[in-house]
Order: structure tokens, then sequence, then C-alpha cells
């Protein structure tokens, strides 16, 4: 019979395999960050354990560096000790680190593709949930804890029970591409399938829908699946896979003979089984935002926020759910979405700060100023994405609507550096949570697309950005 | 890691569907580089008003439930980031087992690395526990969990169990494979990053 591509993935990387229990599969790419990592390193110290293959593992600076200059002091107490200890580790293991000096800076989901550092059927590891992102290159892509980072970086391999393949088949054409996003069809899919939809799978996204995307806007679905409580997400490598790695700073020099075996290899069989599988028609979808408190929570922008009842469709935990996150969110049923207003606009984050959302959310901004009672921001994911958006004059159209232009990090996706909502404040935001106190305690988080957070900014409230003239 | 024994408790109701991670630790508690000291930043935006007094409405505040070890909750539980820190805080906290109807994968795969026991139920004998005010213990090598008046019997796979049952280092499993891995990496076609 055959198999799906994460199958494929799945038995290339099996060093035990055993059934009904966890199997050892190696490990081909290792991103390391400051937050998960100090305990794992301090775990090889005790033991006196080595790193086994610092060739395979680079490391950045991206979760609470400030986006302010990077070339001033860190006032954070806490974070600039994470920082330095990240510092020291990487030096003490022989671990390659882009630090907050480096041109290659950046959110790691950023700037592992845009460096080349992610591979097509690569096992792709590192201790953060949207370690995802990488699978919109063909590859195995995992969120691992601290404790799987220190075994990592010890062995080169991991412990894992076999997830299930789900099929994602996004099926028709969107009638309007510039308004209705890459985000919109993911956050339709968490709202459709929930977030717990996807666990104990992984998702290979598939369909015209899919194949017409940008790599850009496949890591933008990708980032996404662990929203649907996904092992990983994934499509198959085809040649906007190829071109997009071609030529990047750490594309392995045999690339071309790889794109060969890749090109053959890497999909899944007609006759592969998924076992289970959801269709998504996106020919008349709408752009979206959400309302509560996790990304299942989500409507069109057309519609008012739904009751308790409606959205819990009789299962009362959920109802519950949704009593509490409505009361959180200060939002009652009834509101159309367009009648919402916010305070703040945060573009940036590793679903949504790569140099394609800038241009589209810039093309909304364009000439024009942001609503008096906005605070908006703008934070590049990656120090590569601010240069190459600044040589386009971005910055410049940002700050003439009177954005905020910041260093790369992540930023106030979690808020773990100033860049923090106020209690009370709502925020309609690119990134990928919308938990409660994500971006600041008592803070409010509407997920929407970067041209729906522009749209936001300038209006002061929710608008269908269907309606503005994007060209 | 010390090995897992029978766990003898009240049970706390957690009576929430979807308790993610930023829930159980908020990012600014995040900064730590060490594993201790987490237990008191647990579901702290749900435990403490903002000038940190204990919010007498939050289930984890009520006097009668201070000490126990057992943690029932909703649908779900520990979604969303893969922070560990999640772990660290239940058990710095002093809650060893954790029982919901479902989990979020990479929550449940932190728990293992920890010692701490997560236990999925049907939605009926969550219920049940969630109502049970009486002292319940949880025995994981006859996979049992026995209440005042009934006993439920629980899942989990024998590789996992062994890991908690005798406290063992991962990593030291691991190495017992040293020369599959070599092999694998003899015949590995990926190249090194730089």
């Amino acid at each position: 019979m055959g198999r799906t591509l994460f199958e494929k993935i799945w038995d290339s990387h099996l060093v035990v395999e055993k059934q009904n229990n966890p199997s050892l599969i190696y490990i081909d790419r290792h991103l390391v960050h400051e937050v998960t990592s100090p305990q794992a390193f301090d775990g090889l110290r005790i033991n006196n354990r080595k790193v086994r293959r610092p060739d395979l593992t680079i490391a950045t600076m991206d979760h609470n560096v400030p986006t302010t200059d990077h070339s001033l002091p860190i006032l954070d107490q806490t974070s600039s000790v994470q920082i330095q200890t990240l510092e020291k580790n990487c030096k003490d293991f022989g671990i390659k680190l882009f630090d907050i000096a480096s041109p290659n800076q950046g959110i790691v989901h950023v700037i592992g593709p845009e460096l080349g550092i992610t591979l097509p059927g690569a096992t792709i590891v590192c201790g953060d949930s949207h370690t995802s992102t990488h699978g919109a290159f063909g590859a195995l892509a995992l969120g691992i804890g601290t404790s799987d980072v220190e075994h990592v970086l010890a062995s080169q391999t991991m412990w894992l029970e076999k997830p299930v393949p789900f099929e994602i088949r996004v099926e028709g054409k969107r009638k309007n591409p510039h308004a209705v996003t890459a985000k919109d069809i993911v956050l339709s899919i968490i709202k459709n399938i929930g977030t717990g939809g996807g666990t104990g799978t992984v998702i290979e996204y598939r369909g015209e829908g899919i194949s017409d995307l940008s790599m850009e806007q496949r890591m933008t679905i990708c980032n996404m699946s662990i929203e649907a409580g996904a092992r990983a997400g994934l499509v198959a490598p085809d040649e906007k896979t190829f071109d997009y790695l071609r030529g990047r700073k750490y594309t392995p020099k045999n690339f071309e003979s790889l794109v060969d075996t890749w090109r053959d290899r890497l999909k899944s069989d007609n006759d592969a089984k998924f076992e289970k599988q959801f269709v998504l028609n996106i020919d008349d979808i709408v752009p979206q935002v959400s309302w509560g408190t996790n990304p299942g929570m989500t409507c069109d922008v057309t519609e008012t926020i739904p009751s308790p009842d409606e959205f819990s469709k009789g299962d009362s935990n959920q109802k519950k759910g949704a009593e509490k996150a409505l009361d959180y969110m200060d939002l009652k049923p009834g509101t159309f979405m367009e009648d919402i207003k916010i305070d703040r606009v945060f573009i940036g984050s590793c679903t949504n700060a790569r140099l394609e959302d800038l241009v589209a959310a810039s093309k909304v901004i364009k000439g024009q100023k942001i609503s008096s009672n906005v605070k908006a921001m703008v934070v590049p994911g990656s120090q590569l994405v601010k240069k190459q958006a600044e040589e386009l004059g971005l910055d410049k159209i940002f700050m003439d609507a009177n954005f905020e232009w910041r260093e790369a990090g992540c930023s106030m996706c979690l808020g773990m550096n100033p860049d923090i909502l106020s209690p009370g404040e709502r925020c309609a935001s690119t990134s990928n949570r919308n938990f409660e106190g994500r971006q600041g305690t008592g803070g409010r988080t509407h997920l929407v697309s970067p041209v729906m957070a522009a749209a936001a900014a300038i209006y002061g409230h929710f608008v269908d950005v269907r309606k503005m003239d994007l060209n | 890691m010390e090995p897992f024994r029978n766990v003898i408790s009240i049970v706390v109701p957690l009576d929430k569907v979807n308790v993610d991670t930023d829930q159980l630790v908020p990012k600014q508690f995040l900064k730590l580089v060490q594993k201790s000291g987490f237990g008191k930043y647990l579901f702290f935006n749900w435990r403490y008003d903002e000038n940190e007094n204990e919010k007498s409405d939050f289930v984890l505040n009520d006097p009668k439930l201070k000490n126990s070890k057992i943690l029932v909750a909703g649908d779900n539980f520990g979604c969303g980031s893969s922070r560990e820190h999640a772990v660290w805080a239940l058990l710095d906290y002093g809650f060893s087992v954790i029982i919901a109807p479902s989990f979020a994968d990479i929550f449940f795969s932190n728990c293992f690395k920890n010692g701490v026991l997560p236990i999925s139920l049907n939605e009926k004998d969550v219920e049940r526990l969630q109502q049970e005010t009486g002292i319940v213990e949880v025995d994981l090598e006859n996979q049992l969990i026995r209440m005042p008046k009934d006993e439920i019997l629980f899942e989990i796979d024998s590789y996992k169990k062994k890991i908690l049952l005798e406290g063992l280092d991962d990593i030291d499993q691991t190495f017992q494979y040293e020369e599959r891995i070599s092999e694998f990496e003899k015949l590995s076609t990926v190249p090194s990053v730089l």
C-alpha cells in the first residue's frame, strides 16, 4: 500500500522502531532559542554530556529581545541573563549562534527558511510549538519541550509515538486573494476542526488552494497547525519550494542533486491512506477575525459575535468556555464584528512577519494615517526581512502612517519583552494565539491577517478589507 | 528522576476546557534559567488579583483543597505553547497526577519527562472524579484509580509506564542504542548546516 509524505519521512528517520510504543527517530536540524534551552544545557553539564552534532544545531535569540535599538543594553535584568546564558551555552558547546548583533538574527521560524537551513524531507525540532512552520517545505517539523531539547542535544534523536496522517484538502480559488489570505484559510480550518481537531496527527495540506500559495503563505498555514493541536503540519515540496531555497546563505552545496531526489520522493502516493480527512472549499471564504480566547473562536468579519449556545452546539463544557471568553473579551453576542473598536495593532510574529506580509499591509496603509485612537507597530520577523523591507521603502510608508517600525523579534506575540498590552486594551494582531493574557495581563487579542490588521489601524475598528482598493 | 509511587490525595476539580500553557505559567515567568520554583506562578492570573491577593473564586485557593496532588480538568488540557515550565509549575506546586478527557501532545509528552502522570479518561469518569470529595488513590502499577466507593481502570503505554515506575533517565535509555545511531549517521544524506 502507498505511503503518505509524512510516513515516508518517518520511515527514513527511524533509528529504533517499536510497535505501539514510542520509536527513536533521528533529527536533521535542531533550532535553539534563549527561553526553552537554559535548563537543557544545565542538564548536559550535570551529567557531563556533550552536544552530539553541533553541526546540525543553530541558535538565535528572539523571544525576549527588545525591538527597540538592538545596540543598546537590555534593561530587563532577567531577559538579559537569559540572553547571556544562551551566548555562554553556545560558546561552551560549540553551537553557531545568530546573536542580537547579527544581520541574520530573527524569529527562529523566520530565519530557518530564509537562510536555507530548513530542508525538504528533513526532521526539524525546536523548543517552540510553532516549529510546525518549517513543514511548509515538506519537512517533518516538531515543537518539543526542554527535556527533549536536552535529549536531542545529547543524542540527535528523540522518542516519539507515531502520529497519524491527517489530510486537509483546500479546494477552490479565492475571489480576492489580496484581501482573503493564507491566514484566513488557516483560521477557517481551525474554526471548523477545533483547537483539538488535529491532536495526535500530522496534517498534510493539499489541493489547489495550497499549491496556489507562495512559500511564505504556506508557512503561515503550517505555522498554525499547532493551534489545531496537530503534532506537525506539512505541504509536499514543489518547484516553488526549490526556487525559494535555491541560493540562500546555508543552502547545501549539493542542492541540485538533492532536489532531484526530493522531486521524485517527497509526495504522498496516490493510494496512500489518511486516517482523518477534512475538506475546505475557499471559493467563498471571507476575512476572518477571532472573537474569543482560543483560535477556534473565530468568525467571518461580516458576522456578529455568536452566542455561547450557537457556538457550543449543545456541548455544555464548550458553552461555559465561550461564556468565559466573552466575559474576558468584554464582548456581547450579536455585536457586529465591524463595530468593535481597537486600541492597538500588532503586525509581526512567526505567523505573519515575512516580507510578503509587510508588503501586503503596506499597500493598505500607503498614503493614509492610522486612527488617532490607535497605537500601531510593525515588528519584522528578522533583520533580513527588515533590511529587504527598508530597501522597498516600506519603513517610510508605515512610519508616515504613524506606525512604529521596530527591530526583529517575537515581541508582542507573547509579550516577553517590553512590548505588551495594558489591561483592557484590545489589539488587532497578526500573531497566532488569542489566549487570555497572551499579549499582556488583561489584554484582549483578535487574530487577523496583515491586511485586516492594517485596515483596522486606519479605521480604529475592524473593517472588511475587501471593500478597500488594494491594487 | 524519582520512581513514581502511588499517589493518595483529594482531587482538585478544575472545570475548564482548553486550559492552555499560557494559563499554567504566564510568559512573564519564563525568564528563569532553572527548573525549580515555578509552583508559585502556576495559574498566576487566575489565582491572584492585580495586587497579588488570592482570588477566592478560584478553585486552587479553596483552603480544603490546598494540599492536593491530583488535578482533574477538562478536554484538551495543556494546549498551546511547548513550554515545559507548565509541567515544572504543576510539579513544584504539588501535583503529580493530571486527569482529563484529552491532553495536547507536547504537554502530554513533557509530563513523562518529569515524573508527572497524565491520565486520559472518558468524560463520564472525569465528571465522576470531579465530584469526588473523598480520598483517591492513583495506583500506576495496577493502572487503577481507587475512589472511596468505586474504582476506574486507565490505559498507559508500557514504555511510559516503565519510565515512570523506575524513574528512568530517557537519555541513558537512548545511549543503549549508540551503535544504531552511529550506523544511521553513516548512511544519512542530510548535509550539515554550515
